[in-house]
């Protein structure tokens, strides 16, 4: 497991300054939000941490982002080590169009060779069991994934990323296409699973911060306005701008 | 004075003429061939040599030479096709020379085929020495169809969802693990359409093969790539220009020889592509 230590990261995508002298730590087994209204750079934040902005042309970041005593945003960083490290659930559930097995396979198969069926079927099992997706789907492991219920895919994706044993979970927005009972099923398996990683949970949903993380963090306009305890950050802000959000004043 | 009703019933009939236009010469060229032409076929005629100055017998030469052609078109075409789609969708950047090379692969497709004889000419039988032989001649084919080929399979490298090579490289995947395991299974429907089009393109074109390989009149097999070849569509116009007296149920015969061996192809083309699209799900 490993923190995240964010010192004055500032990202530009061309002109535009998405991310504004950004200052945080996340902690290792908690859950953090962060909350803010659309476009406030929440996103950028967390693709920060995995590098998937460089798919962006045009990006350029400045600042340190230390994970394991090394500056991942640095030119020399390895990509595969490090987002074999840092895995990222995304806002709408996006199994590949393979079989569920195939699909919980896929990270064992690019990171290690020869693995025998019966290793295969071993990891298979352990991570439908970390979802709580193994007793509904054991019998059909070979039908598409695209079959499933968007919370199974979601499930499934989770499930798929277990695999590749990282430390750090990335989630952006992972429910927002989900109905309330799925949220809180889902919401549910983070706190199973949060004392192995460190949990980076991006939404909109304040609610959903507010039950499902430890600490919270509140962005806007691509500042990182206050950074605390969720139930500080919840009922008493120090900063106007928290509370004028928080109390649906704006966003 | 201004009847919208009017004016719309005026604009579907021209629409409709239009589209009738297109078809009833298509329906006329097809059902001509197959009148004029079922007469000839039989099995002497698909599977002999041509005899009595190629007035009688068979084309099955013709068949085979075509064949050839098609195969080794697609031999040289395709790896190469597809590795240039490769870089271009998923490797070059959108900088000046990467926007040069896609330009000049469409207007690859817009020259006309004669020119590409005269290439071949000029490079396979003349500068390589490989003379007139099947070699020569389905190289030139098989640059005369990679402009299909890359554009086709660019196209379906292109449609495989953005979200799919996200999550594999999220996921620690390199982008070269990325493009075999996730984005090439799922275009490979695609790239068959593109690369059956291509051959269905080869095995009709008389002006690549003309100076490149096509022979006269040559009543045997070829038996190494280095050997000329009868081919279909030039022995269609060898017969129906050059040869007199020559029964007409044998020209279209022959017309239909060829009509339907690129039909057929193209036939494989849409079911492929119709069974991609009745199972593609995102």
């Amino acid at each position: 497991m490993a923190d995240i230590s964010v010192n004055n990261l500032n990202l530009w995508y061309g002109d535009f300054q998405a991310l504004i002298n950004v200052n945080v730590h996340f902690t290792q087994k908690q859950i953090t939000a962060i909350i803010g209204p659309s476009g406030c750079g929440k996103s950028t934040l967390l693709r920060v941490f995995n590098r998937m902005n460089d798919l962006i042309e045009g990006v350029r970041t400045t600042g340190e982002v230390m994970i394991d005593a090394e500056n991942i945003v640095s030119e020399k960083t390895d990509l595969v080590s490090l987002r074999k490290k840092v895995g990222m659930v995304f806002q709408r559930p996006n199994p590949f169009p393979l079989s569920i097995y195939e699909n919980i396979v896929f990270g064992q198969k690019v990171h290690a060779e020869g693995l025998t069926k019966l290793k295969l079927n071993e990891v298979v099992e352990d991570s439908l069991k970390s979802v709580f997706l193994w007793d509904e789907l054991k019998d059909k492991l070979n039908k598409s994934a695209f079959t499933l219920s968007l919370e199974q895919k979601q499930r499934l994706c989770i499930a798929r990323l277990i695999v590749v044993k990282p430390e750090i979970l990335l989630m952006d927005e992972p429910c927002s296409t989900l109905d309330p009972q799925a949220t809180s099923r889902i919401e549910e398996l983070m706190r199973e699973l949060k004392n192995n990683y460190t949990t980076i949970i991006v939404t909109h949903n304040m609610q959903q911060a507010a039950r499902v993380s430890d600490q919270t963090g509140f962005m806007l306009l691509g500042e990182l306005v206050e950074f605390g305890r969720t139930e500080d950050i919840f009922t008493k802000p120090k900063d106007k701008r928290t509370e004028d959000y928080i109390t649906g004043r704006y966003g | 004075m201004h009847n919208p009703q009017r004016s719309q019933k005026i604009a579907f009939f021209l629409l409709f003429l239009a589209t009738l236009l297109i078809v009833i010469p298509v329906g006329l060229i097809v059902v001509i061939i197959i009148q004029k032409g079922l007469p000839a076929i039989n099995w002497q005629f698909l599977s002999d040599i041509p005899r009595q100055g190629m007035r009688a017998g068979g084309i099955f030469p013709a068949i085979i030479g075509t064949l050839y052609l098609v195969i080794g078109a697609i031999i040289f075409a395709l790896p190469i096709g597809l590795l240039a789609a490769i870089y271009l969708s998923e490797y070059a950047k959108d900088n000046i020379i990467n926007r040069i090379i896609r330009l000049a692969i469409v207007n690859l497709s817009g020259v006309p085929s004669v020119v590409y004889g005269l290439f071949g000419l000029a490079l396979f039988v003349v500068f390589l020495k490989f003379g007139a032989s099947i070699l020569s001649g389905s190289l030139t084919l098989g640059i005369m169809i990679l402009p299909i080929i890359i554009t086709t399979s660019r196209e379906a490298l292109e449609s495989v969802p953005q979200s799919f090579r996200e999550v594999s490289l999220s996921l620690g995947a390199s982008k070269w693990q990325t493009i075999r395991h996730i984005v090439l299974p799922n275009a490979i429907p695609g790239i068959l359409t593109g690369t059956i089009l291509g051959l269905g393109r080869a095995a009709g074109e008389t002006a690549p093969i003309l100076f490149t390989v096509a022979a006269f009149y040559l009543p045997r097999l070829p038996k190494s790539i280095f050997d000329q070849a009868m081919a279909l569509p030039y022995h269609l116009y060898v017969i129906s220009t050059q040869v007199p007296n020559v029964d007409e149920k044998v020209r279209y015969g022959t017309a239909l020889v060829l009509l339907f061996l690129v039909l057929f192809m193209n036939l494989i083309a849409i079911i492929i592509r119709y069974n991609f699209r009745k199972k593609k799900k995102w």
